[in-house]
């Protein structure tokens, strides 16, 4: 009894920390579906260009140059938010653009192909192997209890926590108060009208695309300091999971984002940690399946009216 | 404004268009410099950086001379783009090419190398997986993310039946095949009412359920190792072998009094591939001709009318999905006796993508044109051993480029219809 206790809390920490990442990414899924109707299937491959961008940018540094560890992990999230930012834009620009008009599925086939050839671009610079990245916050807090079992809470993932709750707070208010959060918001309910009362529905689109990135790079460096190593395949499955936490949480809702990538998160470690940890993704997946089945509109969406 | 000079208004396009290039030119820098131009190269337990800016300098120049040129390199080529189409034949013309087509396909084997035919065989395999995935996403226009999950359902039908019952390949295709159509039917009941995309997702999710499971269920499948020495299928009850594996068994050489030589084996895999491949492109043909196949493309142009006039949408997108995942099946079973060795590795989201791309780069419904495909992304990356690694970045591409210039594939679905005389 004295041990089940600290180890649920440790269970819920690990969850919260990776539920927080699948939260970041999941927003970028939500707000792109919200404006314009589409899965963004390569969503993930621009979380895993952000965790590279953030290496390539420590790499150059040099992890022994002296700077202070804050200003080195600063450095790597502005590079990897600038990149994956252009990323997001050009993304937008090439692939989807042309397609605005277009049936549905010829937008999501066209992301899956975008997906696959960023997989495949990234393994051709800089290799399909398993990169190193160096533990910049080494250590945890330990909580110990008399029974013996601690509670482990490493400095990366309480770093994760921070930066998730610091940013989902700004995005909050930026889309509430800002010109720009309130075009997108107008846009989300109905594109066309919001252009026709002259909001440039281009510029909050690309504005969509690149803050999603922005949030999802941040996620990829963070993950990436904390798990200590990555590849170009790593986006893929992340990517599906933050899916579905978009869709746990309902499609299009920015709350539901955060609230569906915590709970997702929570129950995908709780799975690994009291049934088997081979089974995590199978219980990510399986609730994928459940929710579009039994509640397609998720926790916090509204349903949709299919119109003629 | 309407009297300005055409020259000024010709400049202002240029300064316009130099704009454009710059603005991209900056943006490839940007895209290009972290993934290729600082090469990450690991030594030890420390990474370093190696800096290729030549390859940003090539991705730039290039990037900045496209744009520049933009408006007169596509505002032509899109003009005078040949649309390419079949010439319409007559019925009679249609049977002689077929008849030929089919008598070049069975007899070149005979006088072709081993590895041609190899290749040949596995290009047989995607023709049908392609034909089978077209019925689903080309017909019924149903995005199914989650095929190679039939195509795995099949390979393992026969494999675990060889396994732990000892059944031959022969016993086991039609269970395969079988038992492929119940999973379609099962999974596809409760998630075809889901809209497109959502539809595509939940199968993309099914597709890894099944390979996780394989993965993870040990003790049965093999796991990750999978499960091998799967025997190649008999002809007649009559086994390929150099000796029978049975007292007393004739093998194929000894019935028909030939030297052992093991290219039959492989002449007679083809021979079965695109026999396999030919049955499903007769099925599909037939079944786009008939009420339910009209109902197929009714469904996929407009869901809503359909209903109104009274078809059932849930049984058609069924019919289509659980018949599609039968063809996967029977290319599953045969792809596990042709390799001799299944394991989850072959059945990732990757190959899914890859038959999605062959049906989409030979347009979405046309058979012709998804065999075609079929055909060219199995033989091409064999000529193009050098650039295997360029293989699924130009799959990406391609599939991007077909939607972005050219939705209906290369070689456009046409209607068929009767003419009433």
């Amino acid at each position: 009894m004295s041990d089940l206790l600290p180890q649920l809390i440790q269970q819920l920490f690990n969850g919260v920390s990776l539920g927080a990442i699948y939260a970041l990414i999941a927003i970028g899924y939500t707000m792109v579906y919200g404006i314009i109707g589409m899965i963004n299937f390569a969503h993930g491959e621009v979380y895993m260009i952000g965790a590279y961008a953030g290496l390539v940018t420590l790499a150059a540094v040099g992890a022994q140059s002296g700077l202070p560890v804050a200003v080195l992990i600063a450095l790597m999230l502005l590079v990897a938010v600038f990149v994956t930012g252009v990323y997001g834009f050009v993304i937008e620009q090439v692939a989807y653009k042309p397609l605005r008009n277009g049936p549905r599925l010829v937008a999501l086939i066209s992301a899956i192909g975008m997906s696959i050839f960023l997989q495949n671009w990234v393994a051709l610079g800089q290799g399909a192997r398993d990169m190193a990245v160096p533990a910049l916050l080494p250590g945890a807090l330990q909580f110990g209890t008399e029974g013996g079992f601690e509670i482990f809470v490493p400095y990366a993932r309480v770093l994760i926590i921070v930066v998730t709750v610091v940013l989902m707070i700004a995005l909050t208010l930026y889309i509430r108060h800002s010109r720009m959060g309130r075009a997108s918001r107008a846009c989300s309910q109905d594109m066309h009208m919001a252009g026709l009362l002259g909001i440039d529905v281009n510029r909050v689109i690309s504005f969509t695309f690149i803050l999603g990135a922005v949030l999802a790079a941040v996620g990829g460096v963070l993950i990436a300091l904390a798990v200590g190593k990555l590849n170009p395949f790593i986006g893929f499955v992340v990517g599906i999971k933050a899916f579905t936490a978009a869709v746990l949480g309902g499609i299009g809702s920015i709350p539901g984002a955060m609230l569906g990538g915590v709970l997702l998160g929570v129950a995908e470690t709780l799975a690994a940690a009291y049934l088997s940890s081979e089974y995590k993704d199978i219980v990510a997946f399986g609730l994928l399946v459940l929710i579009l089945l039994f509640r397609p509109t998720g926790l916090l969406g509204k349903p949709e009216v299919e119109k003629v | 404004m309407s009297t300005a000079p055409a020259a000024s208004a010709s400049g202002a396009g240029w300064r316009q268009n130099l704009g454009h290039a710059l603005m991209a030119t900056v943006l490839t820098a940007i895209v290009v410099t972290p993934i290729f131009g600082l090469h990450l190269e690991r030594a030890g337990v420390r990474t370093h950086i190696v800096p290729q800016w030549h390859m940003v300098g090539w991705a730039c120049l290039i990037v900045f001379v496209v744009q520049l040129l933009h408006p007169w390199i596509f505002g032509r080529a899109t003009r005078r783009l040949p649309r390419l189409a079949l010439p319409s034949l007559s019925a009679r013309q249609n049977t002689v090419l077929l008849t030929l087509v089919l008598l070049v396909a069975v007899t070149w084997p005979f006088l072709a190398g081993r590895n041609a035919v190899d290749i040949a065989t596995l290009a047989m395999i995607y023709v049908m997986l392609g034909l089978g995935l077209n019925v689903v996403v080309g017909f019924a226009g149903l995005l199914d993310l989650g095929f190679v999950g039939f195509y795995a359902v099949g390979a393992y039908t026969y494999a675990l039946l060889f396994h732990w019952a000892g059944w031959s390949f022969w016993e086991a295709l039609p269970l395969a095949g079988a038992a492929s159509a119940l999973f379609g039917f099962v999974l596809g009941f409760p998630v075809l009412r889901l809209r497109g995309d959502y539809l595509a997702i939940v199968t993309l999710g099914f597709g890894e359920i099944i390979r996780l499971l394989l993965v993870n269920l040990t003790s049965f499948t093999g796991g990750p190792d999978g499960i091998s020495s799967i025997p190649k299928p008999s002809v007649f009850g009559l086994e390929m072998a150099r000796s029978p594996s049975v007292e007393g068994g004739t093998t194929f050489h000894q019935f028909f009094g030939l030297e052992f030589n093991s290219l039959h084996m492989v002449i007679f895999l083809y021979l079965m591939a695109l026999l396999l491949a030919v049955i499903t492109l007769w099925i599909s043909n037939r079944l786009i001709r008939m009420p339910i196949g009209r109902a197929w493309e009714a469904l996929r142009e407009d869901e809503i009318a359909c209903r109104s006039l009274g078809l059932n949408p849930m049984s058609i997108k069924l019919s289509a999905f659980t018949l599609g995942a039968m063809f996967a099946g029977f290319g599953g079973a045969f792809f596990a006796a042709r390799q001799g060795i299944v394991n989850p590795e072959s059945f990732t989201f990757i190959e899914s993508a890859l038959i999605l791309a062959i049906v989409v780069l030979g347009g979405m419904g046309s058979q012709v044109g998804v065999i075609l495909a079929a055909i060219l992304l199995t033989v091409l990356p064999e000529f193009a051993r050098e650039f295997a690694e360029y293989r699924m970045l130009v799959f990406g591409l391609v599939m991007i480029v077909m939607m972005v210039w050219r939705p209906q594939g290369l070689l456009p679905m046409k209607r068929h219809h009767v003419e009433v005389t």
